[in-house]
């Protein structure tokens, strides 16, 4: 089986993000692999274990993207292709990143195509679809469950807390939802041995793209963190007057009801 | 950061998942397993299965291939769970009771207890210390004593850690009557046979989560394939032990002082006194810098001697030196950081007070101070 990850270096959103001149500050910032791009690298590695074949993993990126392809190597995926456009392209959007990927894939003869569900960094949840509609494939997106057997996809997805089971062929795209799997580790030997893997790195050139052709079809305006949260006031007095001052407050302050 | 010729981007990945696992499968429970005093067998089969009990032992015996470094980066981010005490109980199974079967051990030793001990099947301790005999290793008096095939082994042992539940001890007997370093041999004794028992369980003041028992041991009888290395090179043996034993606390010294210091430092900027956050109080600016300062400092020293260590050579100054200094070190650094908690740093509602009674233990267990003194004024010829 033919098995391909689309994967995204994310700075990590447990750790505190600050913002200098209009954009996240990538100085003290921890970088991981986008969660839900690992539960997708995770599921590509136990299909591979279970079908045979391969898994290569794909991030749109720069050089610092290595960091991330090497631990999914670690993990035990095959292969990894960095596509560095840091040369290139001063921005993109979705519409880049998706353009690039199904570029790169178009003619990889991919069995089936993982991704996360959404990057936790910007969190539009599109290259997955995007990738998928440019391929000419289908998709499913947010699955927590999926089984393959001959040409037959058989996937649970997440709807808002139900779940929906959805039958249909390879060659397909998903997107990975929690709860998929348990990502794994890498070991030390995976680390070790995932130096020597091989990892490919192509430009837009390589792929005979033009920077027009992948220009961003949005653009973003504005990035602000959100309003700190400020300290919790208590009540005081009979419990009468208290209650009738949170509803007073409620409904002059906070203007919720 | 890979920093050469210590750290490569290897260690850099293998640090960042040590990091991850420590956040996710020990950091939630520590306060649990803290008040239980004692962690969950499956702690360590889950290592086993990780990978993680064998990073520097060789692929045949069932490691990780990896090298020293690879065991210092475990050390020093274990340490940052929140207690001591675990993290001490895994060292014991990875640098202390396992290293000298390694060594000295023959090929059926390996598979019978090393392998085991790296998969997190059997767990291992390291039995040295006895209720009379502690610092003077070599006046110990628990005696083995040869009977044709079989070594018949009496005495008492004590602080053992893992002692409760080990499956088996790296014990160190005397096995004849002479006085001199020439009497003592190693044993591995497994915890099921005959006559073998734990007298108690110890109650202390910090390493809660980590057991600590007292062994008593009533005419047991080993095979003579239990004796570890040769008969009458034990001391010898034991003094090589101690080296990876004091090198890996010192280790684990920095990784526990580095946690108290960065929650003093996240303290000292959100507490206010004085219409302002303490750490804009010169005294608690200047304290972090010192307790920074003396970290760096032994950390440097740690991984300086590591590397020699890891090349083969047995600098015992300096790991002595290592040793004390970065003790010391911990419990300074977890000192002032309940200071800059201030009434906060002395409830248990804090991380930090059980940072300073964890942090103690160092500067005793693995030789105490004096006796890194005692090595140190040796070799600088008094
Ligand atoms: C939590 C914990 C876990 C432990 N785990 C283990 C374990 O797993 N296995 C094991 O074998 N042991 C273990 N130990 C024991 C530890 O190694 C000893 O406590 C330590 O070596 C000191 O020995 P002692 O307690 O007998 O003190 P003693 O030797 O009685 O020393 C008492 C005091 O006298 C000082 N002193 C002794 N000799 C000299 C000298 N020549 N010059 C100057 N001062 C001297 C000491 O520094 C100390 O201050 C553990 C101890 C603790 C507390
Ligand atoms: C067991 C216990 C019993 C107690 N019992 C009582 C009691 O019965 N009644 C009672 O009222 N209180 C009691 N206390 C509280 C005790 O008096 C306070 O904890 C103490 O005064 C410190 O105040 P704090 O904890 O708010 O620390 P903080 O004032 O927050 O100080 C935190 C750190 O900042 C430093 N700091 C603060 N201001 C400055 C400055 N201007 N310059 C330099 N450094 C500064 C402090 O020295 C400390 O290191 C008790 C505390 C404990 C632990």
């Amino acid at each position: 089986m033919n098995i391909f990850v689309l994967l995204k270096r994310t700075f990590d959103t447990e750790e505190k993000i600050t913002i200098a001149k209009g954009a996240i500050n990538e100085e003290g910032a921890e970088f991981i692999i986008n969660p839900y791009d690992e539960y997708a690298v995770e599921e590509a590695i136990q299909l591979r274990d279970n079908h045979g074949g391969e898994v290569t993993v794909v991030t749109v990126g720069n050089e610092e993207a290595e960091k991330q392809l090497r631990t999914a190597l670690a993990m035990g995926a095959d292969k990894a292709v960095l596509i560095n456009t840091e040369d290139d392209l001063e921005s993109g959007d979705q519409f880049t990143t998706a353009k690039i990927l199904a570029e790169y894939l178009k003619d990889k003869e991919a069995d089936i195509i993982l991704a996360g569900n959404v990057a936790i960094d910007s969190g539009s949840g599109q290259v997955g679809p995007r990738v998928a509609d440019l391929l000419d494939i289908p998709y499913v997106t947010t699955i927590t469950n999926l089984e393959i057997s001959g040409e037959t996809v058989t996937v649970v997805r997440d709807v808002e807390g139900d779940s929906e089971t959805i039958e249909t062929k390879l060659p397909v795209l998903v997107t990975a939802q929690q709860g998929l799997n348990e990502p794994r580790y890498p070991s030390l030997p995976g680390i070790m041995k995932a130096k020597k893997k091989p990892l490919e790195e192509l430009e837009l050139d390589d792929l005979d793209l033009d920077e027009d052709d992948v220009e961003a079809k949005t653009k973003v305006v504005e990035i602000f963190l959100p309003p700190t949260k400020e300290a919790g006031r208590v009540l005081e007095g009979e419990l009468d007057a208290q209650v009738k001052e949170l509803v007073n407050l409620l409904h002059k302050e906070a203007k919720v009801i | 950061m890979t920093y050469a010729p210590y750290f490569t981007e290897e260690h850099v990945q293998l640090r960042n998942m040590i990091r991850k696992f420590v956040e996710k499968e020990i950091a939630p429970f520590v306060d649990e397993w803290e008040e239980e005093g004692i962690f969950p067998r499956s702690v360590f089969t889950r290592m086993g299965e990780l990978g993680l009990l064998g990073l520097h032992y060789p692929e045949e015996v069932g490691g990780q291939g990896g090298d020293y470094f690879s065991g210092m980066v475990l050390a020093e981010e274990i340490n940052k769970c929140g207690c001591g005490g675990l993290p001490m109980a895994i060292a014991v199974q990875t640098d202390m009771a396992t290293p000298p079967i390694f060594k000295f051990g023959t090929k059926d030793q390996h598979e019978r207890f090393l392998k085991p001990a790296i998969q997190g099947k059997k767990i291992a301790a390291i039995g040295i210390s006895e209720p009379n005999n502690g610092s003077d290793v070599m006046g110990i008096q628990t005696r083995a004593k040869r009977d044709g095939d079989e070594w018949v082994i009496n005495g008492t042992k004590t602080f053992i850690t893992n002692g409760t539940r080990a499956d088996f001890v790296t014990l160190v007997t005397r096995t004849s009557e002479d006085p001199g370093p020439k009497g003592i041999s190693l044993f591995i004794v497994e915890t099921d046979r005959l006559g073998f028992s734990v007298g108690k369980k110890l109650d202390k003041v910090g390493m809660r989560s980590s057991d600590t028992a007292e062994l008593i041991f009533d005419n047991v009888r080993v095979p003579h394939e239990n004796l570890l290395g040769k008969e009458g090179h034990g001391f010898y043996q034991i003094m090589w032990q101690l080296q990876g034993e004091r090198m890996i606390g010192a280790a684990g010294a920095i990784g526990g002082a580095e946690y108290a210091y960065e929650q003093a430092l996240t303290y000292a900027k959100s507490r206010e006194a004085f219409n302002q956050p303490i750490g804009n109080f010169q005294v608690i600016a200047h304290l972090l810098a010192e307790m920074k300062t003396e970290i760096e400092v032994c950390r440097e020293l740690t991984y300086a001697t590591a590397y020699r260590f890891s090349n083969g050579e047995v600098p015992s100054k300096e790991i002595s030196i290592t040793k004390l200094a970065a003790a010391q070190m911990g419990h300074w650094v977890a000192d002032r950081a309940l200071q800059i908690f201030g009434g906060n740093g002395y409830m248990a509602e804090y991380p930090i007070e059980r940072a300073w009674r964890d942090s103690r233990l160092p500067r005793i267990g693995g030789g105490t101070d004096e006796i890194m003194k005692e090595i140190i004024s040796k070799q600088i010829g008094l």
